[in-house]
């Protein structure tokens, strides 16, 4: 194997074993900020307990995530040395930005939220909370305002190196906006920032944000419901598994649904401004109006009989015009909208595309280059239908759970099917993991071959200094790291699942600061048992 | 001053501010097998328990400045020095994840595995970045492209292994001072019986360091021509602080001998900083083939765009940083919370 599909393999193994945590220390402190908000408000103490127990749960997460975080910044150097030369002056400032605003924000503050219970009152502790669930939800629009810019590139032009001054800093002249970068060309050739606005509100960053925190929050809000459901089958910890079930559902139900609206945003950014990613996605080989969406199904290469790929089969179950009036937006006049014209891959990309790219390439080498810049098809399809199957359930068994809560029925544990709905619950936790993971791959594979699209290749953007033999040696080191990691993770988890939370939901829980006593003001009164601090 | 200037001082300030921070942490950490106690083991991994992630911080952030200020610098040193960082890499994350998992389960053989993983991540961490930097005094061959040409072994040499162990020696000595100042009675005694070893085997390998470096660097040579007054300044404040620390050690003052060791780390970075100026990277034997401040940087815009954006941010992050060190100031307790 060559540098490349290595580099490639062990980038995303890291990035997506990194994203297993992030989402849950995002989602979490959603979870956290409102529960201490209720205690809080009614200064209940089943609400300090919760608060107290899902805190350790995020520490767990928290910890991985930074010790699988540090990987993935230094990656770009390590592995995509000459993307790191390239793009360093844009794509390094949202990550300097995202070290300064948002992982300091969330360490330092996350001191105060892991031991700090006894050191700072409640209002104060309520504050550093807010600011790791703040500084975690920077991280992640930080960290996506970058990847958006590899996505779709924007308030930046390429200059090419013509000499030096005196000083050794480099001559450069501005490239024309079209300019197509040759082999050549990457020694001196690199993209510089014209206006930082424009490269950080790029034309998909909006709503990739919004569509992976909402991610985030239902990878938080399932844990809880997941852990909440098993105590409840188990009929242990009751009071706090229905009040976290309850969070956790009223979260999850919220958040399941937004996250269908800005799924369909985010997809209409895709076909705006990805053609190609969204034909892939959908299967799509012709160019139509009334263009059908899949909903499951299959799509795999079309070969001639040297075995060059010339085009897609796809074999799915669709809704036809579906996709168009998608794109389209204009739900209201579905009749119109469904003329909108939606590309396919067979006209993608165009052939001037092709033929700037190809100079002099006959009508017949263009439909064999073509394929070159399709991702792959078949695995970016299953993802995606895959992400969507399962934004479906979420928001299917989070209304549900609602419901049956109002109706009182998921605390019937006596009721057989009520504990059939409980352990979906239990598992729920896998669903928007396994979308978010979805999502990515999607997202990412659906950007090939291109590291910046339509700018810079992926096979363009190694590190020229790194043979294979080095990045072999390091995907195993990581690979066997992240397996011993995550077994330790689910083993901790467990236990402190079996462990549960303290049941005592008496004054006595909270810190001796926290006491009623010590609030000056306080609504209640002085608790009449002991005043030992219990722990 | 221009930009590339600036953000030299800047990518230093924050490398400074991990070496002092992070600093004891991973002196904890080389300290850790020394000592068998369990409790006491944990009062060691509690004394760092809040602050070593918002220590670990600078690393990550001074590695997002280089990438945005010297994109060259972090690509070429980052590729070259590949093997190294990876090790860096993994015993940074069994470092992180030993202090969390390491009190978890009671069983043996469990808090002994995590506790090796704990002291060896930090001595490993300790020592690689030690040896990065002597690499970086010492000079790596680079083409005309600023590409790395050497392997593994390049970097592997007297003078950068040697920087290594003063590294460690220097962590080790930052992680006991700290310790005593969080720890009382029994435990503090024999913490301060700890630092009669630590503070003269660092002493001695400060030393040996400065002349190997000065008689050997030779293109360090044209900076101390250029820089007399300056370096020699600060060579004298550097030694001052050294020496101040085990005076106030000896006098019981082990907040100001805190103060001390990290005063002299910063001046030794300062140190540094001045006699490699302005080059980054020093190519042997293609000295042409240095990555400067000016060769390794960013546009002028994207700098001054940057330099904006840091100076209203450090300043926030130093404000709440000095909070939760004040917050958590004062021996430790171990309590339910506690790893
Ligand atoms: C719980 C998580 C989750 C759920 C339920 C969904 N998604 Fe998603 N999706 C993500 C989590 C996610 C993500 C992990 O956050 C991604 C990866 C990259 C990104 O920007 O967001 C993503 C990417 C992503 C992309 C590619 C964006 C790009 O390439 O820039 C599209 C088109 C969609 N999603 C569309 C959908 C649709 C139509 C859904 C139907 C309900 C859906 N997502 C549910
Ligand atoms: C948000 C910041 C991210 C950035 C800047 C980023 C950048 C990159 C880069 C540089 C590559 C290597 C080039 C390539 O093969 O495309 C890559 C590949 C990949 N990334 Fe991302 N990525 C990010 C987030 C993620 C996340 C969170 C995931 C998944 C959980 C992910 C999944 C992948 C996958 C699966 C690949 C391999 C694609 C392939 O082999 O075809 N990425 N990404
Ligand atoms: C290639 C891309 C990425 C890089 C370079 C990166 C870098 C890092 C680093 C260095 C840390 C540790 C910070 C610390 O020491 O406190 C970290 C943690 C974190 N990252 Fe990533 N990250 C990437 C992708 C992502 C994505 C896609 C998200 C979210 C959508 C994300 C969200 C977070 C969060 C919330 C944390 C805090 C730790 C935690 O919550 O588990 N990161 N990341």
């Amino acid at each position: 194997m060559d540098v490349e599909i290595l580099s490639r393999i062990q980038f995303a193994f890291t990035i997506a074993f990194h994203y297993i945590y992030p989402p849950l220390s995002i989602g979490l402190g959603v979870m956290l900020v409102l529960m201490q908000a209720f205690w809080l408000k009614t200064r209940n103490p089943l609400y300090h307990n919760m608060a107290r127990y899902w805190t350790r749960v995020f520490g767990l997460t928290f910890a991985i995530g930074v010790a699988t975080g540090i990987v993935m910044e230094f990656e770009f150097g390590t592995n995509w040395a000459t993307y790191s030369r390239f793009v360093g002056s844009v794509f390094g400032g949202p990550l300097a930005i995202e070290g300064i605003y948002a992982f300091f924000l969330e360490s330092g503050f996350l001191a105060i939220l892991l031991f700090g219970w006894d050191k700072v009152g409640p209002k104060t502790h309520f504050f550093a909370t807010c600011m790791v669930a703040l500084g975690a939800h920077f991280s992640a629009i930080w960290i996506i305002v970058a990847n958006s810019w590899m996505q779709t590139p924007a308030g930046f032009h390429l200059v090419r190196e013509v000499g030096k001054n005196p000083d050794g800093s480099p001559i450069e002249v501005p490239l024309d906006p079209g300019y197509i970068l040759k082999q050549e060309d990457l020694d001196h050739v690199r993209a510089v920032v014209d206006s930082f606005w424009e490269m950080v509100l790029n034309p998909s960053t909006l709503d990739r944000i919004t569509h992976t925190v909402i991610g985030c929050w239902l990878a938080g809000a399932f844990l809880v419901v997941s852990i909440s459901a098993f105590y409840l089958l188990k009929q242990r910890h009751l009071q706090f598994a229905k009040t976290s079930l309850k969070f956790g559902l009223a979260v999850g139900c919220f958040a399941s649904l937004l996250q269908l609206v800005s799924a369909d945003s985010t997809a209409r950014g895709v076909g705006d401004n990805q053609p190609i990613k969204l034909a892939a996605i959908e299967g799509l080989a012709d160019t139509t109006t009334e263009a059908p969406l899949g909903i499951v199904g299959w799509v795999s290469w079309d070969k001639d009989a040297d075995g060059n790929i010339i085009g897609i089969k796809e074999n799915s179950f669709k809704i036809k015009g579906l996709l168009s009036i998608l794109m389209d937006g204009d739900f209201l006049h579905p009749v119109e909208a469904s003329k909108t014209v939606v590309q396919g891959l067979n006209d993608l990309p165009s052939d001037e595309f092709i033929l700037a790219r190809h100079p002099g390439a006959t009508p017949e080498e263009i439909k064999l280059i073509r394929p070159e810049y399709w991702p792959n098809v078949p695995v970016v399809f299953q993802t995606y239908h895959l992400m969507i199957a399962l934004g479906m359930g979420l928001i299917g068994i989070s209304v549900l759970g609602c419901i049956l809560w109002k109706t009182g029925h998921l605390w019937r544990t006596d009721i057989k099917w009520v504990r059939w709905f409980l352990i979906v619950l239990v598992l729920s936790v896998l669903m928007p993991q396994i979308a978010n993971q979805a999502g990515w791959f999607t997202a990412e594979m659906g950007r090939q071959p291109w590291i910046v699209y339509e700018i810079l290749k992926t096979s363009e953007g190694l590190s020229k200094a790194v043979i294979a033999g080095q990045v072999l040696s390091s995907l195993i080191m990581f690979a066997f790291i992240y397996v011993l990691l995550f077994m330790v993770f689910i083993y901790t988890l467990t236990k402190k699942i079996q462990h549960g939370p303290k049941d005592d939901e008496s004054i006595n829980i909270l810190p001796e600061k926290w006491r009623p006593m010590a609030l000056k003001g306080g609504r209640q009164t002085a608790p009449t048992t002991n005043d030992q601090p219990n722990d | 001053m221009d930009y590339n200037t600036i953000w030299f001082i800047l990518v230093g300030v924050l490398f400074t501010g991990y070496v002092m921070l992070d600093g004891f942490d991973l002196g904890v950490g080389i300290l850790h097998l020394f000592e068998k106690d369990d409790t006491n083991r944990r009062i060691h991994l509690n004394a760092i328990g809040p602050v070593w992630d918002g220590n670990e911080v600078w690393l990550v952030t001074g590695g997002g400045a280089l990438f945005a200020a010297f994109p060259e610098v972090y690509a070429t040193a980052f590729s070259g020095f590949y093997d190294a960082f990876m090790l860096l890499l993994c015993a940074l994350i069994f470092r992180a994840v030993a202090i969390e998992f390491r009190s978890k389960e009671k069983w043996p053989l469990w808090r002994k595995s995590w506790d090796i993983a704990f002291a060896f991540g930090s001595f490993l961490s300790a020592f690689l970045i030690g040896v990065a930097m002597g690499n970086i005094t010492w000079g790596i061959p680079l083409n005309e492209h600023h590409e790395f040409t050497g392997n593994f072994l390049t970097l592997i040499h007297p003078y950068s292994l040697f920087l290594g162990i003063t590294t460690v020696a220097l962590f080790a000595m930052h992680g006991n001072i700290y310790l005593i100042l969080k720890t009382e009675g029994e435990l503090q005694a024999k913490l301060r019986r700890w630092i009669k070893v630590t503070i003269p085997i660092y002493v001695v390998c400060f030393l040996i360091f400065n002349f190997w470096t000065m008689y050997k660097c030779t293109h360090i040579e044209d900076s101390l021509r250029d820089h007399m007054v300056e370096l020699s300044i600060l060579f004298l404040l550097t030694v001052m602080a050294v020496g101040a620390i085990p005076r106030e050690v000896h006098k019981g003052r082990e907040f100001r001998a805190f103060l001390f060791s990290c005063l002299q780390m910063a001046f030794l970075m300062a140190l540094f900083g001045l006699s490699v100026f302005p080059n980054m990277i020093f190519s042997t034997p293609n000295v042409e083939n240095s990555l400067t401040i000016y060769n390794g940087a960013s546009p002028q815009n994207t700098l001054q765009f940057m330099f904006v954006v840091a100076m209203i941010g450090v300043p926030i992050v130093l404000t709440y940083t000095a909070c939760v060190y004040y917050i958590f100031r004062g021996k430790v307790k171990l309590t339910e919370e506690s790893y």
